[in-house]
């Protein structure tokens, strides 16, 4: 165990090395002179040479790239080009905005895919399957700016139940987290249906039913937990699926966190905002698949890990 | 009906109660809610140099100079008065007694001094440092071989004197854009690199709180030495808000101004709606949209040429892809800036005349070219009108649709961008002077690699007038200055080194409760709002 957890570290230290690689060689490729940016249009030639000197922009690429690494491992970041502050600084203040979202998308998409997988796995091949399968293929195939917008539109501008966008209170949460949280829940309702259905076919809950147990009883007692084991190692993963989500979902609510800073970012081309954190989602998603790793053996057994 | 009729003319009758008649009679205290798309960078005077950080940091900070709300017009801020050597060089400030910075310390000529050494130097990576290069020794400090301008001294606590290396009639707006303002030392140096996040000056409004990503609360400074300004107690600026969302919560009163405008896609459906016909504001803009034709590239070296480019662009329909947010172009100078000529109509429209130039020019046929172009909507759809324009008199032009930064690279070529359209990158004045329209965009200074003078247009003669007309310092010639500078944009027009389209307009939306007159709402100079002139109906 202790070997398996060295290695997945490693491997994981070297996914990252090879993402930050990636992600410079992208940003250092693109056309934008961040010196001339920074120095403005009424700057010399000399005023901009100074600069580029200054941030280190006239050196070889690898030399540009090993400053980078240099400064990640003491936990550096850089400071971005124009919001004039530590990159580390941006993305902590505002990293609960993105977590508290993310957590109510997780209580969004387990509430609202696992009722929907149960119902279905129930009521299998009747129209309440059907439609709510079609639902789930919706939720799944929707572009999440699209969702987002239509529950604002809907909820927030013609009924005004909701506030339109902005952080602060349970309100502001709701929208967002159901934006966020639709496609999870098309993905939890398809996978719990065919646990549902698979575990309602084993010999132990005919053993159950035999013994008497009340249809209920068997429901909730013996077949959901073992159904739900499957899915809740999932969670893990959807980490990567929310990083890809909050950039579009953050932006459309006006929601503070992480990705409404990189859509600006990326506007605005201020490479070491994009470079921070593009390394902060990719630690988040290796992180997220090492733990759902761990617990898989936790609860399957039948799962070793080598 | 009845009803409504009275109900109407209650409101007419709260209105009038509720508007002042007076500057005077305002009353101080109420709050406003500004929404940005974009979190705030900087509010460090050095520093800032965006649309959403400039009138903050007026607000903020103070200068010697600033403008009359919502007009052009210079009048002394921190300076009481002043004082213009004969010959033009030496600027003479006498500052104003009693003015505190929000820390409570009293500002003194020394820091003007500090400010303007602090602005130039290179560490401090202005992008500004430029605009005072007619100090007596900026270049020295440009250089970094001094750490203090030697043109600036401090005669004593409240006087400051300014020497130049040469006559500047522009040098008053100089010391009124932000770059100029006025920084305490103590809290500069305490702050170092994150002054900006912190900023503590004299101005109007002093900032309350910031959280990043979220909003910024200015209160309004009780000790502010102009009376009864500024109008609101506290100003909160919420930011990451989609300009259609700030839309939305603006119509649902939850909001007073959208920052960013009225988003292109609602603009017609505003504009339109009688509802908001009142609280929906235009208002020019120092800007100029235009063609360049470099002139060391053939066949633009030939007049004739640039002239049949001049009458082959219809103006009005690129004004109309863009729903009418701007008014057609015939010269350099927007209306807005002093010089502008009212008597000039420059080049017709006119194809067949268009034709007929080309064919003076041996190009009966037409030729082939390349017109470059920002990439970023509206301006790949401008220049396919300008596209099919061209073709049309049998001028080929393919298009050049690439990232801001390539374009101005191969503006800055001299044989690279035969055209270009210069949307989303150039012109917009720093300040309300003609002169800054001139020496980089089409004077032989910027007519250098790496210049911003796309159009390689050089001409001597109008260079020496330029210089002529910036060396009347006496603010008595101010008529003949302008007048001068007329003459020369005029000649540029004669040499067509640029095809002018249009000059953009601004749009703004001011929520019902918000009181002022419509000037400071677009003031050409506190961009995008003079928040210090706005006030709150409710408490009056």
């Amino acid at each position: 165990m202790a070997g398996y957890v060295l290695r997945r570290v490693l491997q994981s230290l070297m996914i990252l090395i090879g993402i930050s690689f990636l992600t410079f060689i992208l940003l250092y490729l693109i056309p934008a002179d961040p010196a001339r940016q920074i120095a403005g249009r009424s700057a010399s030639a000399q005023t901009v040479e100074n600069i580029r000197e200054q941030l280190g922009l006239n050196l070889p690429f690898y030399e540009q790239y090993l400053r980078y690494l240099s400064g990640l491992v003491q936990g550096d970041l850089g400071r971005s080009y124009l919001q004039k502050t530590e990159v580390g600084t941006l993305i902590w203040s505002r990293l609960p905005a993105t977590l508290l979202l993310m957590l109510g998308a997780i209580v969004c998409e387990l509430v609202i895919g696992l009722t929907m997988g149960l119902i279905a796995a129930l009521k299998r091949n009747t129209a309440t399957d059907t439609s709510l399968m079609v639902l789930s293929f919706v939720g799944v195939s929707s572009p999440q700016f699209v969702i987002g917008i239509l529950l604002l539109y809907v909820f927030a501008v013609q009924l005004g139940w909701f506030p339109i966008g902005g952080y602060g209170t349970f309100m502001h949460m709701v929208l967002p987290s159901l934006t966020l949280g639709f496609l999870g829940a098309g993905w939890y309702s398809r996978m719990m249906r065919s646990s549902m259905i698979d575990v309602l076919r084993q010999d132990f809950i005919r053993t159950a039913r035999a013994k008497g147990l009340k249809r209920w009883q068997v429901l909730f007692g013996h077949a959901l937990p073992n159904a739900l084991l499957p899915v809740i190692a999932m969670i893990g993963i959807d980490i990567g699926l929310f990083m890809s989500g909050i950039v579009v979902v953050e932006s459309v609510f006006g929601w503070p966190g992480i990705g409404q800073l990189a859509w600006q970012a990326i506007q605005r081309v201020d490479i070491p905002i994009i470079m921070g954190v593009t390394l902060v989602s990719a630690c988040a998603i290796v992180l997220g698949n090492f733990l759902a790793d761990l617990i898989a053996p936790l609860i399957d057994p039948r799962i070793k890990l080598r | 009906m009845k009803t409504a009729i009275w109900a109407g003319a209650a409101a007419l009758l709260a209105a009038t109660a509720l508007t002042p008649a007076l500057a005077d009679e305002i009353k101080q205290g109420g709050s406003m809610t500004v929404t940005y798309k974009d979190d705030v960078s900087t509010l460090d005077p050095a520093i800032g140099y965006d649309w959403q950080n400039w009138s903050m940091i007026k607000s903020l900070f103070d200068g010697l100079m600033d403008y009359e709300p919502g007009t052009t017009n210079l009048m002394p801020d921190l300076a009481e008065s002043y004082e213009i050597s004969d010959d033009g060089t030496v600027f003479t400030f006498k500052l104003r007694d009693g003015v505190t910075f929000h820390n409570g310390r009293a500002l003194t000529a020394e820091d003007v001094k500090y400010s303007l050494d602090r602005v130039t130097n290179p560490a401090t990576q202005s992008p500004g440092a430029g605009f005072f290069g007619s100090i007596k020794g900026f270049d020295a400090v440009a250089a970094g071989e001094a750490d203090s301008l030697e043109g600036v001294t401090v005669v004593d606590p409240l006087t400051v004197k300014i020497e130049l290396s040469r006559p500047d009639a522009t040098f008053l707006h100089v010391m009124a854009i932000n770059f100029s303002s006025v920084v305490p030392k103590e809290e500069v140096e305490k702050w170092g690199a994150d002054f900006g996040k912190h900023p503590v000056g004299s101005g109007a409004f002093s900032l309350e709180d910031w959280t990043l990503g979220q909003k910024l609360v200015f209160k309004r400074n009780e000790n502010y030495w102009r009376a009864g300004v500024p109008r609101l107690d506290e100003i909160t600026f919420e930011v990451g808000q989609e300009p259609i969302v700030a839309l939305l919560r603006l119509q649902r009163g939850e909001a007073d101004i959208p920052g960013d405008g009225i988003p292109p896609a609602k603009f017609l459906e505003v504009t339109k709606d009688p509802q908001y016909k009142d609280l929906i504001i235009e208002g020019g803009q120092l800007h100029t949209g235009y063609v360049t034709m470099n002139v060391k590239m053939p066949p633009f070296e030939n007049l004739n040429v640039r002239k049949a480019v001049n009458m082959a662009i219809n103006k009005d329909r690129v004004v109309r892809i863009i729903n009418g947010r701007a008014v057609p172009a015939n010269q350099p100078l927007p209306p807005t800036m002093p010089g502008y000529d009212t008597a000039y109509e420059g080049y017709p429209y006119d194809p067949d005349a268009a034709k007929a130039l080309l064919a003076e020019a041996g190009l009966a046929d037409g030729f082939e070219t390349e017109l470059y172009v920002f990439n970023t909507d509206p301006n790949p759809r401008i220049a396919q009108s300008i596209q099919a324009d061209l073709a049309a008199i049998g001028i080929k032009a393919e298009i050049k649709a690439l990232a801001q930064a390539n374009v101005i690279a191969a503006g800055g070529e001299p044989d690279q961008a035969p055209m270009i359209w210069s949307g989303g990158m150039a012109w917009i004045a720093d300040f309300p002077d003609p002169s800054n329209f001139y020496g980089p965009i089409l004077g032989c200074d910027g007519a250098v690699k790496g210049g911003w003078n796309w159009s390689w247009y050089c001409n001597e003669e109008l260079d020496k007038q330029a210089i002529a007309a910036d060396s009347m310092t006496d603010p008595a010639k101010k008529t003949e200055r302008e007048e001068a500078w007329r003459k020369i944009f005029i000649s540029v027009m004669d040499d067509a080194a640029w095809a002018p389209v249009f000059h953009e307009q601004r749009f703004t939306m001011r929520s019902e409760r918000l009181g002022g007159p419509d000037a400071i709402f677009v003031d050409p100079v506190h961009i995008p709002v003079n928040y210090d002139y706005v006030w709150a109906k409710d408490v009056q």
